[in-house]
């Protein structure tokens, strides 16, 4: 088989690069301001991404609330889990302060920011704190965003992925490579754009899941495969706190987010609480403890002290049912509902263990300014692939709305550029032909099961040393250079598959380097042979970015 | 196979196959005939978009054993 190539380049001023919540809110604010949008998704914006079928909490600002020292906010926001140490305190403020518009805004579309008729904040609250978190019902946020989206004009490309940026001489954004894979034959399609927007999600299934076995049993949507990460890296993006990347928690064997949703106590086998923060289960607070501590449950099996379990069984009926069924269903995760209704599980007799996933990206990635662009000239970045801002819902479509309203500004100071004949063209089409081509070719889970061993067992999150770490890189490249002599693939699906293992593998790279340069312990990181923390590095972001003349990496402050 | 299409209810609209996150359902023709196939059933997250917007009620889901719910009475009773 070989690919196809549409004949028409695309042309837009604002190519938008995954239709998830950032991508979308970033479209429309785009739109909102006169330019010209596409959306190029890889499966269908109306249920694609980690907001794919829901959220329930929207971090946020509301004066009325919170009374009008924004200072305090900003301080008790931080302790929250979309605030934190790995956080630009100038990129925090920015969100935080915008976070009521896009509120308003969705209310204005039809999500229902106030299912109890009134502004309700609960769960992922510091007890003591005032409550941050807005109780909405976003289980037809995607629909919505979608919708306001078209009505503004925005074109949408669905199973749409794209592959590579592609920069001019002079290393600005003129246009991007994608494929479409509605067909088995996949068909070449070449954008000409003045701006990207990089929004295609975290990195999952770089590191094996809770069930090897089974590669997308994982927390966040699986298909976010660190594709944005590796675009942005090879057109010559920073990318910051790769070094930093830890795992979220949730039911062990079943990986799916959400936690803040449970309505129950981390407990020990005994049903008695673990944590010190509250002692009875709270329907304000929610749990904190695997929202700052998502480790504690490996830690407690490492220890021989686990499991450790989430303990709904003191939570009251009228709570229990409203999770259940209504908070569930809102933050989209109703199939940890439905598979306890399979199985005859009772949450009032039984308590559910938890554990802590493995490591992905995920608020670690792309190094952007208060405009949301990269270091890449006309390279914007929103949502899970930012490495300086939380990139969970708040901060992913707040962000995305700072990107889209720069990126309509950014297009009117720049002229088109020609993107037909650009090298980067002719060798992905080489490529894929190839890949297409291998008849008896090696599967891509050949490869995306040694690069998941390759990550877990030389710089794993348990300890990292600079001998395995440098044997863990050298076979890192053995593995890339095999993949891309070797894979191959029968359709449009596993051409997809196959190119997600390749940018798996170029996301790893900078990751070993960032662990090797990176001589001391701190947060997830725990080097054997530097096992101190070195004070000189706090407030500190470490970088990586391609250059001409090759890798740099380096520490810069926090801004 | 998790999401379990029930053929007496399917309408072969293919809205599960378009809207699937992982592109695991696909259309595919056999002859004059379209089939609605599970093609990719271990790359499935078990999000249920397909089960919620099925106009027809036609799919549920199945959650494979691997990806058991453990669960546990608490050690000496539940605690008042």
């Amino acid at each position: 088989m070989n690919m196809t190539r549409q004949n028409e380049i695309i042309k837009t001023d604002y190519l938008v690069i995954g239709g998830g919540m950032a991508g979308l809110q970033s479209a429309i604010a785009a739109a909102s301001k006169g330019a010209d949008v596409v959306i190029a998704e890889k499966a269908d914006t109306r249920r694609s991404g980690c907001g794919a079928n829901g959220n329930d909490h929207f971090p946020c600002y509301i004066p009325e609330c919170h009374g009008d020292d924004f200072e305090l906010a900003l301080r008790q926001v931080n302790m929250t889990m979309d605030g934190g140490p790995w956080q630009d305190p100038t990129m925090l403020r920015l969100w935080l302060s915008r976070s009521y518009e896009v509120v308003q805004f969705w209310e204005s579309i039809g999500i229902n920011m106030r299912p109890t008729g009134k502004w309700n904040f609960e769960g992922h609250s510091v007890p003591g704190n005032q409550r941050y978190h807005l109780k909405f019902d976003g289980k037809n946020q995607k629909s919505a965003l979608t919708k306001a989206a078209l009505d503004r004009g925005v074109r949408i490309l669905n199973k749409t992925p794209i592959c590579d940026v592609l920069t001019n001489e002079e290393g600005r954004v003129i246009g991007a490579i994608g494929f479409d894979i509605s067909e088995d034959t996949p068909k070449l399609i070449v954008f000409q754009a003045k701006a990207v927007l990089i929004a295609a999600g975290g990195a999952s299934r770089l590191y094996p899941g809770i069930t090897p076995a089974y590669m997308f049993n994982d927390a966040g949507c699986p298909a976010d495969a660190g594709t944005g990460h590796a675009l942005a890296y090879r057109a010559g993006a920073r990318l910051v706190n790769l070094d930093m990347a830890g795992g979220h928690a949730g039911p062990r064997y079943f990986a799916r987010g959400g936690k803040g949703t449970w309505i129950g106590l981390t407990s020990d086998i005994n049903g008695d609480c673990i944590t010190p923060y509250q002692d009875k289960p709270s329907r304000e607070n929610g749990d904190i403890a695997s929202d700052i501590w998502p480790g504690s449950y490996r830690d407690r099996m490492q220890a021989g002290t686990g499991p450790s379990y989430m303990n709904c069984t003191r939570t009251t009926d009228e709570d229990l049912d409203y999770m259940l069924h209504d908070a569930m269903v809102s933050e989209g995760i109703d199939s940890i509902t439905d598979h306890l209704d399979q199985r005859g599980i009772s949450l009032r007799d039984s308590m559910i263990e938890f554990g802590s996933y493995n490591i992905g990206l995920s608020s670690q990635g792309v190094d952007i300014d208060v405009h949301a662009m990269s270091s890449v000239p006309g390279m914007f970045a929103a949502g899970n692939v930012m490495g300086n801002v939380k990139g969970s819902l708040g901060g992913a479509v707040i962000i995305g709305m700072v990107a889209g309203e720069s990126a309509a500004d950014y297009v009117k100071t720049v002229e088109e550029c020609p993107v037909e004949g650009h090298p980067l063209i002719q060798a992905r089409l080489d490529q894929c032909n190839a890949i297409l081509n291998r008849s008896e070719g090696a599967h891509w889970k050949e490869a995306a099961s040694t690069l998941q061993n390759i990550m877990n067992d030389y710089a794993g999150i348990v300890i990292r040393s600079e001998s395995m770490l440098t044997a863990g890189l050298t076979y890192l490249r053995q593995l890339k250079e095999e993949a891309h002599q070797n894979l191959g693939a029968s359709n449009s699906h596993e051409l997809m598959r196959t190119l997600e293992v390749l940018d798996q593998i170029d996301i790893g790279e900078p990751m070993f380097l960032m662990f090797l340069n990176r001589k001391e312990s701190r947060g997830p990181h725990h080097r054997a042979d530097y096992t101190y923390t070195n004070m000189l590095l706090n407030d500190k972001f470490q970088t990586v970015e391609k250059t001409k003349d090759g890798v740099v990496l380096d520490f810069r402050s926090r801004w | 196979m998790p999401p379990v299409i029930d053929k007496k209810k399917c309408v072969k609209c293919g809205y599960c196959a378009q809207i699937c996150p992982l592109d695991v359902i696909k259309v595919e023709v056999q002859g004059s005939e379209k089939e609605i196939n599970v093609k990719y059933p271990d790359e499935c997250w078990h999000c249920r978009a397909c089960e919620k917007d099925c106009p027809k009620n036609a799919i549920h889901m199945r959650y494979p054993l691997s990806h058991l719910m453990l669960h546990k009475e608490p050690e000496g009773g539940k605690r008042p």
